[in-house]
């Protein structure tokens, strides 16, 4: 009989335990591209979040407005599809209430997601999408107020490599070469001439491929025809070693500079030696010996065995703009998060220090630029906007 | 000056890897009259071969082409006994599809086993002359050399050798031919592994040009040099050369007098007027001498 009240009794305490937990506990939806074409983005984001969100649990969880609470995730997959990635947003919110939303990495889903999280007044935080239409409505033109993003712009890239060109490495002349089947590459292509140009620059050649071309031949020929002082190369990096090589071949010797589509490092064994030398602009530097980025490096090759790439580096930052949002909150609501996330300024994360202004979802940050060195990603400089 | 010269030597270097694949389509199809789809993918795997005998085994140059060359020659002869030989009597599109099914199972057979890009290691080290603003690379020479001399050797088979007169023979009359006691399987075997052989030798050449390599990247180069072998008369050995660089130098001038964007666009509509004006391909009046 008493074994049976003890059982009884600690039956109890458990499911008082659990009625308590669950009243500590503040849920966040992660949308992830874990299948479908880019897989390894949403490998690096899911192993990011989950460690992001271990390190917040093991030290107590969250405090909010003098309580604290215990951090749960919910791990939805988007496919790299945009209409999975649409019902996965709606999923999270009115299945699993979850108050914040971190993803997708991948603009073609952040966009549908974004427009849902922004009806249903859930903040949402996308670590990569760079597409402008992610935090702006393209029908009214107005900011979305509760979408935001842990990355800067294809616009803003292609300006700061044209500031890079011309004032540390003193190009006055320079030629592109980029692949018009991609939107992306197309515009940083673009505000990179336009930049150019406007500072007193002078483009020598704008020539382009298309995905899947191997043979630059004629394109480097007629780019070297123009005698640039610096070839910029705005391309995926499969394409980039192929690119390099017949530059070079030609006797192109100049300096070559890349945008963020070169971050892989599968870039280092396709070029062999040939890279040596180049820049390129980029979110995350994993060799950086700032304190904050070393103990993320280490613990995530700890935990995971890889050096974390940018995907993964965003990620972490958009959990920390996240949680450095809800420290601040008077209560854990969608609505005092947002403002929250609205005044953050001066966030010190893996990628650099991000701050928001009011009435737009795009955070001011510094671009890394990194040097292909010793068949390594080295730091090179810090560009301020 | 030098911008031309080093033009000109880009169309030719494009041209003579064109060349070289298209000659795979066109022997076929001049002993078959199939169009044998799944050359491209066989081209493909040659540069797969070529990066795993340079880069795994570490096989000198000459070894590797060899290898690679050997290898696409088994596998083109392992397809057409499987695949071919027991539709050989059967309509021509159930060929083509099979020939179609086949290229989609190769391709996706190096899928399985390789995913992503690889870089082909440097086998040969490249050495760049330059005169005057005109700067030729040692593997641009090496590419063309190998070509003229692969494309003579053919030639010189196909006309004047007894194997050569069988293939031409079985062109002619495939049901004949036995009657005269021609292997007639023995014979397009041969023209399999010659054929396939020279897209092996094609991936080989590729890759030392352009050293990153994936599954696909046979797909679009089959494409272009079915169309050269077409447009210089298909059937034709003689066609499928210049056919190659015909395409090669279309290509070329196309990009350097226009955006490179409308490179292909311009290229393929060239080679569609071409065609609606000579049907049969430059060289390949009906008729006329086939392999």
């Amino acid at each position: 009989m008493a074994r049976l009240y003890r059982a009884a009794l600690t039956l109890l305490l458990l499911l008082c335990g659990c009625a308590k937990e669950q009243d500590n506990a503040i849920h966040i939806g992660v949308i992830a591209e874990l299948t479908g074409d880019i897989p390894a983005v949403g490998a690096s984001c899911k192993n990011a979040a989950e460690m992001a969100v271990k390190t917040v649990n093991d030290m107590g969880g969250i405090d909010i407005g003098g309580k604290k609470y215990v951090v749960k995730t919910q791990i939805e997959d988007s496919a790299g599809r945009a209409d999975q990635a649409a019902s996965a947003a709606l999923k999270l919110i009115t299945r699993d209430k979850v108050i914040a939303i971190i993803g997708p990495n991948a603009s073609s889903g952040a966009i549908p997601a974004s427009e849902i999280a922004e009806t249903s007044k859930i903040p949402m935080i996308s670590p990569w999408s760079t597409n402008p239409k992610t935090t702006i409505d393209p029908k009214t033109g107005k900011q979305k107020s509760y979408v935001f993003r842990a990355c800067y712009m294809d616009s803003f890239q292609g300006r700061v490599l044209a500031a890079f060109a011309l004032g540390q490495l003193k190009a006055k002349r320079a030629a592109v070469l980029y692949d018009v089947a991609s939107e992306v590459l197309k515009g940083q292509a673009e505000v990179f001439k336009q930049t150019f140009e406007e500072k007193g620059g002078t483009i020598t050649g704008f020539e382009t491929y298309t995905t899947g071309n191997k043979d630059f031949s004629v394109q480097m020929t007629k780019l070297k025809n123009g005698s640039p002082d610096l070839i910029l190369l705005p391309t995926y990096y499969s394409d980039v070693p192929l690119q390099v090589e017949q530059a070079r071949r030609l006797g192109i010797t100049v300096p070559i500079l890349g945008s963020d589509a070169w971050a892989s490092h599968d870039l280092l064994g396709l070029c062999g030696n040939n890279c040596e030398g180049a820049f390129f602009s980029s979110h995350f530097c994993s060799s950086s010996t700032a304190p904050g980025v070393k103990k993320f490096v280490d613990d995530y090759n700890a935990l995971y065995g890889s050096v974390p790439d940018d995907v993964a580096a965003l990620t972490y930052d958009s959990f920390g703009i996240l949680f450095e949002a809800m420290k601040r909150a008077a209560k854990p609501a969608s609505e005092d998060i947002k403002t929250a996330i609205q005044k953050i300024n001066g966030f010190q994360g893996v990628t650099g220090n991000i701050t928001f202004h009011e009435g737009s979802g795009d955070p001011e940050k510094s671009v890394v630029i990194l040097q292909i060195k010793d068949g390594d990603f080295r730091w090179f400089s810090d560009i301020k906007p | 000056m030098a911008y031309i010269a080093q033009q000109f030597l880009n169309m030719l270097q494009l041209g003579s890897i064109y060349a070289i694949i298209a000659l795979g389509y066109t022997m076929v199809y001049g002993v078959l009259s199939l169009i044998n789809f799944a050359h491209g993918d066989l081209f493909m795997v040659g540069a797969f071969l070529c990066f795993l005998a340079s880069s795994k085994l570490h096989l000198p140059f000459y070894i590797v082409i060899l290898a690679a060359a050997a290898g696409a020659a088994v596998l083109g002869v392992t397809v057409e006994r499987l695949a071919y030989r027991p539709l050989r009597e059967a309509p021509k599109v159930s060929a083509i599809i099979t020939a179609l099914g086949v290229g989609v199972f190769i391709e996706n057979f190096t899928l399985a086993l390789s995913p992503y890009p690889r870089h082909v290691p440097e086998l040969l080290h490249n050495i760049s002359y330059n005169f005057n603003g005109l700067t030729i690379s040692s593997i641009q020479m090496i590419i063309v050399a190998l070509s003229v001399l692969l494309m003579a050797g053919l030639d010189f088979i196909v006309r004047k050798t007894r194997y050569g007169s069988a293939m031409r023979a079985l062109s002619w009359d495939m049901r004949t031919l036995p009657l005269m006691g021609v292997p007639v399987n023995a014979i397009v075997a041969l023209t399999f592994a010659i054929g396939a052989g020279f897209g092996g030798v094609a991936g080989t050449m590729y890759a030392m040009a352009f050293p990153v390599i994936d599954p696909y990247m046979g797909i679009m180069i089959g494409w272009k040099a079915f169309i050269a072998a077409v447009v210089g008369g298909i059937g034709s050995i003689r066609g499928a050369m210049l056919g190659g660089c015909i395409l090669g130098a279309v290509e070329t001038i196309a990009a350097v007098a226009l955006p490179s964007t409308y490179r292909d666009f311009i290229a393929f509509t060239l080679l569609l007027i071409l065609l609606i004006f000579r049907p049969n391909g430059i060289l390949g009046v009906p008729k006329t001498l086939k392999v």
